[in-house]
């Protein structure tokens, strides 16, 4: 159990192992912890600012379709409208229309009516006219008594 | 194992002696050739390791052994962090070196004490021990490196002035008339973290191996009812020890390093 050359042994080869050491791993693997520490601290913020960046995202989406339903909410009340406004105006486009064709229908029925009397008249005058001549046994003259006779066909 | 023509004692005894290389007349120019070699053995299997891990050292994910190298990295850094106020570019490397060296001596005690002394004693080597922190030389030339350390981070930390001041005046006062109990009381603290070192490590695994060596004395199929228990209990021992000295040594260099 004496102390001896060995511990000098001992003491050198320690020294050489920590020098060893602190030359070729230490420095090393040291780096790499580093480095993968920053690696994971990026990529906790990235993952933050992310998600982050979904919610705004998100709450911009919810904005548009909001924005989105309202106009398509207008858009629909305004072709409401059109078409109300659309068929209102056809209704009363028909309806002067019919006015206007029932309009002339009845002018035309007028004028007829009237070409009738007109013709019934000369003819009740014709006949007035033969009924006398035959109760006078002569011809009368129309032309003589023109005025007469055109009061007569007026009083008609 | 018991062979009728020994006596136990003086199987003990052979388990005990060194293969030993002498200069010239022995006493202190003597080598203990198998605490070198195991010494060296262990130690270059821990560079070896730990240099293969950091050779491939990569900031993505790590394989297994560089994992285990992190874990063994980052737990001598965060000790020398917790107690060292300086830079770490040595220190680290420093409880890192002392944890795992020691710890690998500690681990050759639990190789069962007959197999390599048999084995070198078929190669025609009578004596052979296997335990470096069983042998004061390793234990010492250890801790008389922590003590050289602590002068130097001492001086380092304080400057030569500072540190001679503090031999001559630090726990008693600065009177003149106390200076020579100041040193007797610096030198006796000096001495003391070494000795306690190195006797510690040493007395534990020391213990140990006498307690295996006697258990190897017993009827083959006894054995491993005592043999376990104690090879369980020596596990806890065994890193106990390993980080004991390296925690040690750091508190005492960081003790020496900074001002008070």
């Amino acid at each position: 159990m004496a102390i001896n050359l060995t511990l000098i042994g001992q003491g050198i080869t320690f020294f050489v192992f920590v020098l060893f050491t602190m030359k070729f791993v230490w420095p090393h693997v040291n780096r790499a912890l580093a480095e993968r520490q920053r690696k994971i601290a990026e990529g906790l913020s990235a993952a933050e600012r992310s998600s982050r960046e979904l919610e705004l995202a998100k709450k911009q989406a919810e904005e548009e379709l909001r924005k989105a339903r309202l106009q398509a909410s207008e858009i629909i009340e305004q072709a409401n409208k059109t078409s109300a406004d659309l068929i209102e105006r056809a209704k009363l486009d028909a309806r002067a229309k019919a006015e206007r064709e029932r309009a002339a229908v009845l002018a035309q029925l007028e004028q007829e009516i009237n070409k009738a009397r007109s013709e019934l008249r000369k003819e009740v005058v014709a006949l007035a006219l033969a009924g006398a001549a035959k109760i006078l046994e002569r011809e009368v003259d129309a032309k003589a008594h023109q005025e007469m006779l055109e009061r007569l066909a007026a009083q008609l | 194992m018991a062979s009728g023509s020994q006596s136990a004692s003086e199987i003990v005894q052979h388990h005990l002696q060194h293969l030993t290389l002498t200069f010239g007349d022995g006493g202190f120019w003597t080598l203990h050739l198998d605490t070198l070699l195991f010494s060296w053995l262990t130690g270059l299997a821990f560079l070896g390791i730990f240099y293969a891990a950091a050779r491939k050292a990569t900031s993505g994910v790590p394989g297994m052994l560089q994992n285990i190298v992190e874990v063994f990295v980052e737990f001598a850094d965060r000790s020398v962090a917790d107690a060292f106020s300086g830079k770490r570019d040595f220190m680290g490397p420093l409880a890192l070196t002392i944890f795992i060296w020691v710890l690998f001596w500690n681990l050759l005690d639990l190789l069962p004490v007959d197999w390599l002394p048999t084995l070198a004693a078929a190669m025609g080597i009578e004596y052979f021990r296997i335990v470096p922190s069983a042998d004061l030389n390793a234990t010492f030339g250890l801790s008389i490196s922590v003590l050289l350390l602590i002068i130097f981070y001492g001086i380092k930390g304080k400057g030569a002035g500072g540190y001679a001041r503090e031999w001559l005046t630090h726990p008693f006062g600065s009177h003149w008339a106390l200076i020579p109990a100041n040193i007797l009381m610096n030198l006796v603290e000096l001495i003391a973290k070494p000795v306690s070192l190195g006797m510690r490590l040493f007395g534990n695994l020391y213990a140990a191996e006498i307690i295996f060596i006697l258990i190897a004395l017993l009827p083959w199929w006894v054995q491993w009812i005592p043999g376990t228990a104690w090879a369980i209990f020596h596990i806890l021992v065994i890193p106990l020890q390993a980080f004991l000295f390296m925690t040690l040594t750091i508190v005492y260099i960081s003790l020496a390093y900074e001002k008070h």
